[in-house]
């Protein structure tokens, strides 16, 4: 992790717009009368989706103002979770790759090395375009389906290299592909198939005798 | 309750709910700490605090930690707690290696050097090396106003500073940004920190990430004197330090005192240190030709005497200002008296107090240590956190641990705490009085109640009958309560104050008030003006009458005057002060006059002898001996002489007709309120940053109401 600081360029001001706000009213009357604050990290994060995935400056004192908090208490949640974004990211995808062990051990460091040559040498940097941008992060809870990477809400899983360029071609062509597994297996089952449990006879004869209550039969004898 | 416990051998009872760090301290042993204080929250974040405990798995931060917590020893013997065991001393130098992997080895030329937490504690607890050897994180400055510099590579974050703003100071100002090694204290985007309180985070910095910008780089703690005074900035009379080396004074710092400043001075306070270097009068002056020309200490005293002999008793005026000293009051009011002049005033225009209601009719009575106890304070024309912020913050520890009321009748201004805001003018307090508001009833409920009238409130035309307002409200709210309770109180904004109404330095028979004299000047009638460091107010016209001006500072009265005779600044002398309760203090001198100057009680007996109204002392103690006679509650010094006489009923019988005018706010520039503080640069300096803030869109806007006030800590339930 590095330092973080505010981008530069800000815009001039911020405000949600109107489904936004109707939201985060809602949201805070979610809380107990006084302890409204505690609605900073939604209403932060729902501005950072308004705005292009980056949080501006006047995003952070909009919410200030909107929670009732000192703008400092705010700086301080939003420059503390390294999820908010405090400069421009890739329009089309920022790419948020897994470099946790279990990520690491099954290749992140390959994918990361497509990330370079693709997008961009060093982390957080646009593309020429504005399009992309990727960084590393810590573990994405998805170590069942290493090596992964998150663009902004969706994950995509079982990557390699191959596929990660095959993932970048389609998001700048403006295809996307599926969210989850990209071997086309269902969430972290087994690829190419079950591997235990496969006599479907035994199993259901177990089950039977679930049923008819015959299991432990044998311990009362 | 009490809990049983057994630190390093020696068994100790102690009171349920205290820290482990405390129970060691109470059983004499030393816990080294960075983050943990005593009059702020708990972090527990830089766990130097560890000791050991018996049956413990891990060594454990004792600042955050409850003797009650602890879990009991299945036999039911007292937990044992060790804090010089092996494993403690290795806790200790493996937290100390932690903090200094980061912290530069500047110690040479940082300004904390010799009095640093850390280089203490790292020299008692630490080892001689460390296994680290990457390079040291460098952490950009910050700029936090020009009262703080900050050398941000030696944050140990502990956080103090955050806290101490927070929490005491009651401004969401400073915070910690980012996380882990890189988290950083700063303002948001580094705007100048407003407070009234802010330098303070400086003395709790335990290193030297936060030092005190305006005397940075100048001296050494060692090679400095020091001299325990008292300040007059307000009239609180908070304990202070006055480091000094050779003629000058090179800072000045608080002294802990719980019944009166606990261990915080207000940014004036402290800053007004150069004030005292600059717009010095250290010669005296005569006008000759319309122009002040130097003049020697004869000449001048020869003008003064001429002009004072030939003038009849009845037009010459003395006022004494915000700043005086006990002694050289008591000595004017001698002389005066020996010449006949009943012309005397030490209050401001329109202050309705009068020395000869009973003396708790212009004191603090319930004492600055008894709002901890109260339960509901109504504020009367006052602004406390411009008026004396020490106070404030005491108001504002109250509130925090909740179950106190708080109303203000007077302009609605951004306090650190909530409040319910009645009125602004007498109005409001009328209701009050006839109990016809809802607050009336909490305070008659209450089982402490205070009423605080300030100088919005006293300072007016019709004073008296807005004091014998909040005096009914006092007898009101005081009715069945402990019987050593005091309701009714006044907030001073001078610190000369209260020692010049026990000594009556007020007109005497037939004689005129200070608005009085002023207004008199202008017809004419008044010949002569004998100023004693009275700046605050609007100056008589050259040529009406002849200003002699004795005082330490080229402002309002020493621009006006005919005669400058150089005086002593506050700590240049000896000199007694009572605070706004009543409570007597001794200010030492820690440094000589500059130039010719005196000490003010001596310029006076000098004159005295000319006149050939020789005041009988010849020395300091002679003339306390003599002020004690008059005045003995003066001579307990650090003590408040209990108000015996319940001041509300001669207070009530001066009842009058109140005017409709709202209740002025008496201090407008809260950094400007003495010539000593218009002297001084880093006062103007943190004026005008208060003025910038107003448009400055990184400053969290403050309000009064209750959205914006919202974020401030809200009271425990």
């Amino acid at each position: 992790m590095a330092v973080r600081r505010l981008d530069p360029v800000q815009p001039a001001s911020f405000e949600f717009n109107k489904e936004n706000l109707a939201w985060a009213k809602e949201t805070i009357s979610k809380y107990p009368e006084g302890k409204q604050a505690s609605a900073v990290i939604p209403l932060l994060w729902r501005a950072q989706e308004q705005h292009e995935n980056w949080l501006p400056e006047p995003a952070i004192r909009y919410v200030a103002e909107m929670l009732g908090m000192a703008y400092i208490r705010v700086y301080e949640v939003a420059t503390f979770y390294t999820m908010f974004h405090l400069s421009p990211v890739g329009t089309t995808a920022h790419l948020q790759v897994c470099g946790t062990t279990p990520c690491m051990l099954r290749g992140a460091e390959a994918l990361m090395e497509v990330c370079k040559q693709r997008i961009s040498p060093t982390q957080n940097t646009l593309t020429a375009d504005g399009r992309f941008s990727w960084e590393e992060v810590e573990c994405l809870g998805s170590c069942a389906n290493a090596p992964m990477l998150q663009i902004f809400k969706d994950t995509y899983e079982d990557l390699t290299p191959e596929l990660l360029e095959h993932l970048l071609d389609s998001f700048a062509a403006g295809n996307p592909p599926k969210p989850g597994s990209q071997i086309g297996r269902t969430a972290s089952c087994p690829a190419g198939g079950p591997t235990t449990l496969k006599d479907v006879a035994h199993v259901m004869t177990q089950r039977r005798n679930v049923s008819d209550g015959n299991i432990g039969e044998g311990t009362k004898n | 309750m009490s809990k049983k416990l057994i630190i390093d051998d020696t068994e100790i009872e102690v009171e349920d709910g205290i820290t482990l760090l405390q129970a060691c301290e109470q059983a004499g042993a030393e816990i080294p700490r960075f983050c943990y204080h005593e009059r702020l929250s708990i972090a527990g974040n830089c766990r130097m605090c560890l000791v050991e405990v018996k049956g413990a798995p891990k060594p454990i931060a004792s600042c955050a930690q409850t003797v009650n917590e602890l879990r009991p020893n299945p036999d039911g013997s007292p937990n044992v707690i060790l804090t010089k065991s092996a494993l403690v001393k290795k806790a200790r130098e493996g937290v100390m290696e932690f903090l200094l992997i980061n912290h530069p080895l500047d110690c040479p030329i940082c300004d904390q050097g010799g009095e640093c937490d850390l280089q203490d504690q790292a020299m008692a607890y630490g080892v001689g090396g460390s296994r680290y050897v990457e390079n040291k994180r460098a952490v950009e400055e910050k700029y936090l106003g020009p009262l703080i510099r900050t050398f941000m590579t030696r944050c140990i974050h502990c956080t103090r500073c955050v806290r101490f703003m927070t929490e005491v100071a009651g401004v969401d100002e400073l915070g910690l940004i980012g996380r882990g090694e890189d988290a950083e204290i700063t303002t948001y985007l580094e705007h100048g920190m407003l407070s009234e309180l802010s330098a303070n985070v400086n003395d709790l910095c335990p290193v030297g990430a936060l030092t005190h910008r305006p005397w940075s780089n100048t001296a050494r703690p060692w090679e400095l004197r020091k001299t325990e005074t008292i300040d007059v900035m307000d009239a609180v009379g908070s304990n202070i330090r006055v480091d000094s080396r050779g003629p000058e004074v090179m800072r000045i710092l608080p002294r802990n005192n719980d019944s009166v400043n606990e261990e915080w001075i207000s940014d004036k306070t402290r800053h007004v240190w150069d004030g005292l270097k600059t717009q010095r009068l250290d010669q005296p002056y005569v006008r000759r030709g319309g122009k002040l020309r130097p003049a020697t200490w004869e000449e001048a005293l020869g003008v003064v005497t001429q002009k004072l002999a030939q003038t009849e008793a009845s037009r010459i005026g003395v006022i004494a200002g915000d700043l005086c000293g006990a002694e050289e009051m008591f000595a004017l009011k001698s002389l005066m008296d020996r010449m006949g002049v009943a012309n005397v005033d030490c209050r401001a225009a329109h202050e309705a107090f009068d020395p000869s209601l009973p003396r708790s009719s212009y004191l603090f009575n319930t004492t600055i240590e008894g709002i901890d106890d109260a339960d509901a304070i109504l504020l009367v024309g006052t602004n406390p956190r411009l008026e004396a912020p020490i106070l404030n913050a005491r108001i504002r520890k109250r509130y925090l641990k909740g179950g106190c009321e708080i109303a203000l009748v007077g302009a609605q201004v951004p306090l650190t705490y909530r409040y319910e805001h009645l009125g602004t003018g007498p109005a409001a307090l009328s209701e009050l009085a006839d109990g016809k508001h809802a607050f009336a009833e909490i305070l008659s409920k209450a089982k402490a109640p205070m009423v605080i009238v300030g100088a919005g409130a006293y300072r007016r035309f019709d004073g008296e009958a807005v004091m014998a307002l909040a005096a009914r409200i006092a007898r009101a709210a005081g009715k069945d309560k402990a019987a050593d309770w005091r309701v009714f109180n006044v907030l001073h904004t001078a610190a000369a104050r209260v020692a010049g109404l026990d000594l009556g330095f007020v007109p005497g028979k037939g004689g005129l008030d200070t608005a009085g004299m002023l207004e008199f000047a202008k017809h004419d009638g008044l010949e002569v003006l004998y100023l004693l460091g009275a700046d605050e107010f609007d100056m008589p016209p050259p040529d009406d009458v002849f200003v002699i001006y004795q005082g330490s500072h080229g402002d309002a009265g020493a621009h006006r005057a005919d005669v400058i005779l150089p005086g002593s600044a506050y700590t240049e002398k000896s000199a007694t002060y009572a605070n706004t309760e009543g409570r007597v203090q001794l200010g030492l001198k820690a440094v000589f006059a500059p130039g010719e100057a005196k000490e003010d009680w001596a310029i006076l007996r000098a004159l005295s002898a000319q006149l050939g109204h020789t005041l009988p002392f010849d020395n300091l103690t002679e003339l306390r001996a003599a002020m004690y006679k008059q005045a003995p509650q003066l001579q307990r010094i650090d003590d408040v002489t209990p108000a015996t006489e319940d001041p509300c009923s001669a207070l009530i019988a001066r009842e009058g007709k109140v005017s409709d005018t709202p209740f002025a706010e008496v201090i407008s520039d809260f950094y400007l309120t003495n010539p000593i503080a218009r002297a001084s640069r880093v006062m103007a300096q943190l004026s005008a940053l208060k003025a910038a803030a107003a448009t400055d869109a990184r400053v969290t806007p403050f309000g009064t109401d209750e959205a914006s006030v919202q974020y401030q800590m809200s009271p425990e339930a």
